[in-house]
């Protein structure tokens, strides 16, 4: 086809680049007020020119709001996530494709069944179920009479395993792993077998390499995820000191009785939104094709 | 991504890959005669249960105790009524259903969660429709645009709300003061239209993005064969895009919408939280946001429950419909 469309091509650049600066503006302007002074934007109107506080400002986020803290939580819930996620469905994706054993189905569908319910919608009782995980056990010592289980109290709230292991809970990941399973050829299998593989190796040395590209694209997805968590680390985190970076923004917003300190919570935002930003220019081809796959 | 104007007849390489319509859900058929048509196991496979039992553990642990468990109790509690010191509890039978249909709160937040997840929902999907058009009729410079469209997905929905309250705030906000140059009395801090319009421009900032990657990939799939008769009978670009593009990734629309929906009613709450809080008077107060009000700040747990249940009817059948569309969207593959 060689159709000369020169209106259309300028439209079409028009268009994206109008896309591109809707997308700008708002990081621009992080950016913008994240470098400027207290009087900088006290102004009417305010200056669109970056200012030249920037590390000053910055210093003062990471020293009076104590982001160092809440960036290396985030960083620690992100990576748990992520690879507790990956951990814990690589395996029961492998168990339920490559295992013939009684009840099968029944566990597969008790793992599917997760992917239909986010953690949004059951918030109140799922904190109680982080707040004393052990729960169950004290129903079940009030039925059985046992005063001792009634007593145990295990606390997840302010802590890194409470905020990781619910947000672990959900099957999207095991899923994935399950239809990419089933794509991988039988001969592999076979022959494995045949040279006298243990299903634990055959894991480790053909379907673990077979898996790496997926295993990459989804850690990138279930990273900014988890970085990017709000309702969560929000119930769960009563002490500052645990919160995660975004839950912290949320504490820098000027309220309507105080001096507004929009330049801290703006250079605070940028320090946050920089690590996953990174990631998805670094790794965007990898990110496009976990994001796609996903979606199935 | 492979050159789309590049006047070759074949069908692009690569696309196939990138695509969603990829037949992941095909797997290769049992054997013949065996007679193990076991869905979702491997021919060969091995004849074990304590290996599968352990590696199963830990998920179906985690499950038990952070989603079976709290999903029961949520649908436990929308019968229950318990004082908000957790004191006394008993059981009321429907009394927390009857008491939120017929609360008007409760249906005015249905009203403005239909309003933005629709406001949202259309937006989000003819922008990205727009961006994606553009992206893959233009030859040179797709890389750079994806670069820079698709940032949004790496910042926080919270983030998002915060940078849009920060531009639309009526005293400092850069855009407020272009909007009230243009004679509007911009405040979403009073109208609750404005703040409506405030936390549907930051859901869809922040979500343009995920529905242009896979339109952009879907477009991408459209066999250039069927695009090339279309363009020796005399087509342009715009009629191929809206008379074969357009129909043809039809499934990943209705996906898209499915999904855009999914977003908009348990997704956004970041965004309400981080820049309206529900105001003023309630006219950004979406389900989601009024569960977490009445289970956690009002302590009107029963209420909370019942909602909770709502949302999840309202989950389920979304997970249906989604569920639905990728059989579809299988069958369509040409």
């Amino acid at each position: 086809m060689n159709e000369r469309t020169p209106v259309l091509d300028l439209a079409c650049h028009a268009i994206l680049v109008l896309g591109a600066a809707i997308v700008c503006l708002p990081i621009y302007f992080v950016l913008v007020i994240g470098s400027q002074s207290q009087q900088e934007i006290m102004q009417v109107p305010l200056s669109w020119l970056p200012g030249d506080q920037f590390l000053a400002n910055m210093q003062s986020v990471l020293s009076s709001a104590k982001f160092g803290r809440l960036l290396l939580n985030s960083f620690i819930v992100a990576c748990g996530i992520t690879f507790g996620k990956l951990a814990v469905s690589l395996i029961a994706a492998f168990a339920v494709t490559y295992f013939r054993f009684p009840f099968r189905l029944t566990a597969f569908w008790l793992i599917f069944m997760s992917l239909m319910l986010p953690i949004e919608v059951r918030i109140v009782p799922t904190y109680e179920s982080a707040a004393n995980v052990a729960l169950p056990l004290n129903i079940l010592g009030g039925w059985l009479g046992w005063q001792a289980l009634v007593d145990l109290d295990w606390n997840l709230v302010n802590s890194y395993s409470g905020l990781i292991l619910p947000l672990i809970a959900s099957a999207t990941a095991t899923f994935l792993f399950r239809q990419f399973f089933l794509t991988v050829p039988d001969e592999l299998c076979e022959a494995a077998r045949i040279d006298g593989a243990s299903p634990w190796q055959f894991f480790r040395l053909v379907l673990l390499p077979l898996s790496r590209s997926n295993i990459v694209a989804l850690a990138i997805i279930l990273f900014l995820m988890g970085w990017n968590q709000y309702l969560w680390p929000l119930l769960l985190t009563t002490d500052p000191d645990m919160a995660t970076a975004v839950i912290g923004l949320k504490k820098l917003m000027p309220q309507s009785d105080s001096l507004p300190t929009w330049h801290v919570l703006m250079n605070a935002a940028f320090l946050t939104m920089l690590p996953p930003t990174i990631v998805i220019l670094l790794l965007q081809r990898w990110f496009v094709k976990g994001l796609v796959d996903s979606g199935k | 991504m492979p050159a789309r104007n590049s006047g070759s007849l074949a069908v692009p390489a690569g696309a196939g890959a990138l695509a969603p319509r990829r037949p992941a859900t095909r797997r290769p058929l049992p054997a013949a005669g065996t007679g193990e048509a076991e869905s979702g196991l491997k021919r060969a496979h091995f004849d074990d249960w304590r290996l599968p039992f352990w590696l199963l553990a830990p998920q179906l642990f985690i499950l038990l105790l952070f989603f079976f468990i709290p999903s029961v109790r949520a649908l436990l509690q929308a019968f229950q009524l318990t004082d908000p010191f957790g004191a006394t509890t008993q059981w009321v039978g429907l009394q927390n259903f009857e008491r939120l249909f017929r609360s008007g709160v409760y249906w005015s937040s249905v009203q403005v969660t239909l309003a933005f997840t629709l406001a949202q929902n259309i937006l989000t999907l003819s922008a990205a429709l727009v961006l994606a058009f553009a992206t893959n009729h233009i030859a040179r410079g797709r890389g750079a645009y994806r670069t820079i469209l698709l940032l949004p997905y790496a910042i926080a929905p919270a983030i998002a709300g915060i940078m849009l309250a920060f531009l639309f705030n009526p005293r400092v906000g850069p855009v407020a003061h272009l909007l009230q140059g243009l004679g509007l009395d911009w405040d979403p801090n009073r109208n609750s239209g404005h703040a409506l319009a405030l936390i549907v421009m930051a859901a869809s900032w922040n979500h343009i993005c995920y529905n242009y990657i896979f339109l952009v990939a879907a477009l991408l799939s459209v066999p250039q064969s069927i695009l090339e008769s279309a363009y020796l009978d005399g087509a342009g670009p715009i009629q191929r895009f809206l008379r074969i593009s357009l129909p043809m990734i039809a499934p990943t629309l209705f996906f898209l919408v499915v999904i855009n929906f999914v977003y908009g009613l348990f997704e956004t709450f970041a965004i309400v939280d981080a820049t309206t809080r529900g105001g003023p008077a309630g006219a950004t107060s979406i389900l989601v946001y009024k569960v977490y009000q009445d289970g956690f700040v009002t302590l009107d747990l029963g209420s909370s429950a019942a909602q909770s249940v709502v949302l999840m009817a309202l989950a389920l059948a979304l997970t249906f419909a989604q569920f639905r569309f990728i059989e579809r969207r299988v069958n369509y593959s040409v």
